[in-house]
């Protein structure tokens, strides 16, 4: 029983809230590793896209609201998604065009245009403080059900003494991150624009040869990107509460789990979100209870390290990864 | 890089020009008083002590970026440990703090920089299967002997008179030595981070600035046995007189009436132009060193890696180690900056450090002054200063002039509400535009 025990707490506090991270941060490494893959800089402005993305998703989701209009048991946020990624997506094509192609056709060095994306990462994150109702608050916009299940259901169900509960928002960020995996990996291997997309990643030149426009690539690349980040900012956001300086400190992680995986390598960006909010999750909870069921007795909580510092976790595997091995465990692009 | 930096000839006068304009707006804020300006030379001092500040601060990215094309991305990481130095060099001893644990965990730190040391040895020596276990047998150890020695230390230090220390306290020696040992603390941390991630791809050391940066000043928010976390380290000592002791002078009150101004105008003013003096002395000395530094040798050589990394290479020069070199100065410099800052607030506030603020607000400086030129690059760091301060006052007057048209209602207040964010919008658009279309700064380099 008590192994049961111990294994219901572990799931309950470190694999089912890391697995729900984890999907989230590999949305957004999704879109970190795809910009780079495709347009070669590292996109500071990433983080303020997704506050931006999600900002857009709240707004119109209280638009439905207040419209009567809503899902039931699934949060309404859903339903608005796909106007929250249609319109952050204009704005991105908008920066696109304005700022990052200059920068392209110049073929101007990376750094920058990590510089360029600095400048716009400010102006989203101006743009989105000024939106209505949103802020600097804390927003919670997640309504319909809280729980698939819950710790007194599970309790009552089971007889243990520890509880294990499903809320909806992790549930949807697991079922929402399989299916966007899918059908980006369907997309990337099957699809005539996927293969373009790959082959302007291996090699621009050869691809130019071969009749690909880039434009277009780049202008797919960026619409992708998008998706997934305001997909990614608005699971997390649900799953959380959105906070605009919170998708700033998110780019670490993101980076992080794209780095891990091989930067340009979309299948590593997934693995390294995972990586990274497993290590951060295990790392900062304290394992006492645990012990205490498997028939220890410590003295201390057993905590590695404390939650202020869990950004200090994707850090250290960032530079274990950079000084083992630059390229990432899934051989990304060169160093 | 090397298309935008080639050099074009600008006029010689530019730089006087652009300088000549900056005293023309402080001189203006220091006597109108309208909706624009405060009319207060007091305000004028502060801006521009904090101008001065930065102006350090931005030589020290400059150096990073201007001279090696390195994106110091954690600014605001070395510039915190640089404020750290005045807490422990010149604030006061805490009294039973050492009895408490001081050489506890100073034996930890040890204990712990040795457990890395180790492991980097062991990884060099090791080869074959023992390698990884040996590695990771040396790293859980040393974790352990670390925490072991240092926790109970902590909480010893933290519970010593909690109300009002309940940290190690300073050495309490004069708050200007403590400025070439903020220097040195962020020096070590760049030659951390710089070993780590130089010599990979420009965006590596971008990102790993990036998570130092956020980690440095979680450290500070949270250890609160070194700098008190929220609770700030307050009352730090100052190099110049303090203003009550000032308008206690006879001397200083009659200099002071000679001048027509009352006693507390006058010493505020005279504090000020003090710290102003001697920032400024800082300022042009570093500012001396580094175009002795860039017209020798060695400066030529590191134009020559910034514009072309392999011709350099081809030549024998090792363009990682320069790199690291440059790093390791450019965040000495930073930290410098972080230690004056600090000084002349008083107090370290490690709430306060902002990356929005702190590393893009002083790259912006960099780049809107001039990168590669350390004159613009000063020059940069006051204008934006100065008007990232004004800002706060013009930006909702600006407001109020745009939506003047609009119906009195929700949107209008919504507007007028927001107009602080602006500033944000107005800094990222600043950015992009100099970057686009001067690439080279209001002061090109020469």
């Amino acid at each position: 029983m008590d192994i049961l025990n111990a294994i219901v707490l572990l799931l309950n506090f470190v694999v089912v809230p890391a697995a729900a991270y984890g999907a989230q941060l590999a949305l957004g490494a999704l879109g970190v590793t795809l910009i780079y893959g495709i347009l070669r800089f590292s996109n500071f402005a990433h983080g303020d896209t997704m506050a931006f993305g999600t900002a857009m998703v709240i707004l119109v989701t209280w638009g439905l609201q207040a419209m009567g209009i809503s899902l039931g048991p699934l949060p309404t946020a859903l339903l608005a998604l796909p106007f929250g990624i249609a319109l952050t997506s204009i704005f991105v094509l908008g920066t696109d065009r304005v700022v990052y192609r200059f920068y392209r056709k110049k073929r101007s060095e990376p750094i920058i245009l990590v510089m360029a994306s600095v400048g716009v990462m400010f102006v989203m994150n101006g743009l989105t403080r000024m939106l209505p109702g949103i802020g600097v608050n804390e927003v919670r916009f997640d309504d319909g059900a809280r729980f698939l299940f819950s710790v007194q259901e599970f309790k009552a169900w089971t007889g243990l003494t520890e509880g294990l509960s499903l809320r909806v928002s992790q549930a949807l960020t697991l079922i929402v991150t399989a299916l966007c995996c899918w059908a980006l990996f369907r997309f990337l291997n099957r699809s005539r624009e996927g293969k373009a997309m790959r082959a302007y990643s291996d090699n621009e030149d050869l691809a130019l040869l071969s009749g690909i426009d880039p434009e277009r690539v780049v202008r797919l690349t960026w619409i992708i990107a998008t998706a997934l980040a305001v997909t990614a900012g608005t699971l997390y956001g649900l799953d959380k509460s959105f906070k605009a300086f919170n998708y700033f400190q998110i780019l670490l992680p993101i980076f992080a789990a794209a780095i891990v995986g091989g930067l340009g390598n979309p299948l590593g960006a997934v693995a390294g979100g995972f990586i990274v909010a497993f290590s951060e999750v295990a790392i900062t909870y304290p394992w006492k209870k645990v012990a205490n069921y498997l028939g220890f007795e410590p003295d201390g909580l057993l905590q590695l390290l404390s939650t202020e510092y869990k950004f200090a976790v994707s850090f250290v595997i960032l530079i274990v990864v950079l000084l083992f091995r630059p390229t990432g465990l899934f051989r990304g692009k060169s160093v | 890089m090397s298309n935008t930096r080639q050099a074009d000839a600008t006029s010689p006068w530019r730089a006087p020009i652009m300088f000549l304009i900056l005293a023309a707006l402080f001189f203006a804020e220091g006597t109108f008083r309208n909706a624009m300006f405060s009319g207060s030379w007091n305000t004028a001092l502060s801006i521009l002590n904090m101008g001065l500040i930065s102006a350090v601060m931005a030589l020290g990215v400059n150096m990073q970026w201007g001279y090696a094309g390195l994106f110091n991305a954690g600014v605001v990481g070395f510039l915190a440990l640089g404020g750290l130095a005045p807490v422990l060099i010149s604030s006061a001893p805490v009294e039973g703090a050492w009895a408490a644990g001081i050489p506890r965990v100073a034996l930890a730190l040890v204990v712990g920089l040795g457990t890395l040391a180790l492991s980097a040895q062991v990884w060099r020596r090791l080869s074959g299967i023992v390698r990884v276990p040996a590695l990771i047998g040396t790293l859980v150890l040393g974790f352990v002997l670390y925490r072991y020695l240092f926790d109970p230390a902590v909480i010893a230090i933290e519970a010593n008179n909690a109300a009002s220390a309940g940290n190690i306290g300073g050495l309490g020696w004069p708050v200007l030595l403590s400025w070439p040992v903020g220097a040195l603390f962020a020096a070590a941390a760049a030659w951390g981070i710089g070993k780590v991630a130089l010599g990979l791809r420009s965006d590596y050391l971008a990102i790993a600035t990036l998570g130092i940066g956020e980690i440095i000043v979680a450290v500070m928010r949270n250890e609160e046995w070194l700098s008190r976390g929220v609770k700030n380290v307050s009352g730090l000592p100052r190099p110049v007189p303090y203003e009550l002791d000032l308008q206690g002078d006879t001397g200083f009150v009659a200099k002071a009436a000679e001048w027509g101004m009352d006693p507390a105008t006058a010493s505020a003013i005279w504090v000020k132009l003090l710290y102003a003096g001697l920032f400024s002395f800082v300022l042009l000395l570093l500012i001396l060193l580094a175009e002795l530094a860039l017209k020798s040798p060695w400066g030529r050589m590191m134009r020559a890696i910034r514009d072309n990394e392999t011709a350099a290479e081809a030549m024998g020069k090792n363009v990682t180690r320069r790199h690291l070199q440059i790093f390791i100065i450019g965040s000495a410099v930073i930290g410098l900056g972080g230690a004056m800052m600090a000084t002349l607030d008083g107090l370290l506030s490690p709430n306060s450090f902002n990356p929005l603020r702190y590393t893009f607000l002083i790259w912006v400086m960099v780049i809107v002054g001039g990168s590669g030129n350390n004159w613009g690059a000063a020059l940069g760091a006051i204008l934006i200063w100065f008007l990232w301060i004004k800002a706060e006052v013009w930006g909702p007057e600006f407001m109020r002039l745009i939506t003047a048209p609009l119906p009195e209602g929700g949107l209008r207040e919504h507007l007028l509400g927001s107009a602080p964010h602006m500033r944000f919008i107005a800094l990222g658009v600043v950015l992009l535009l100099v970057l686009r279309f001067a690439p080279r700064g209001l002061v090109p380099e020469k």
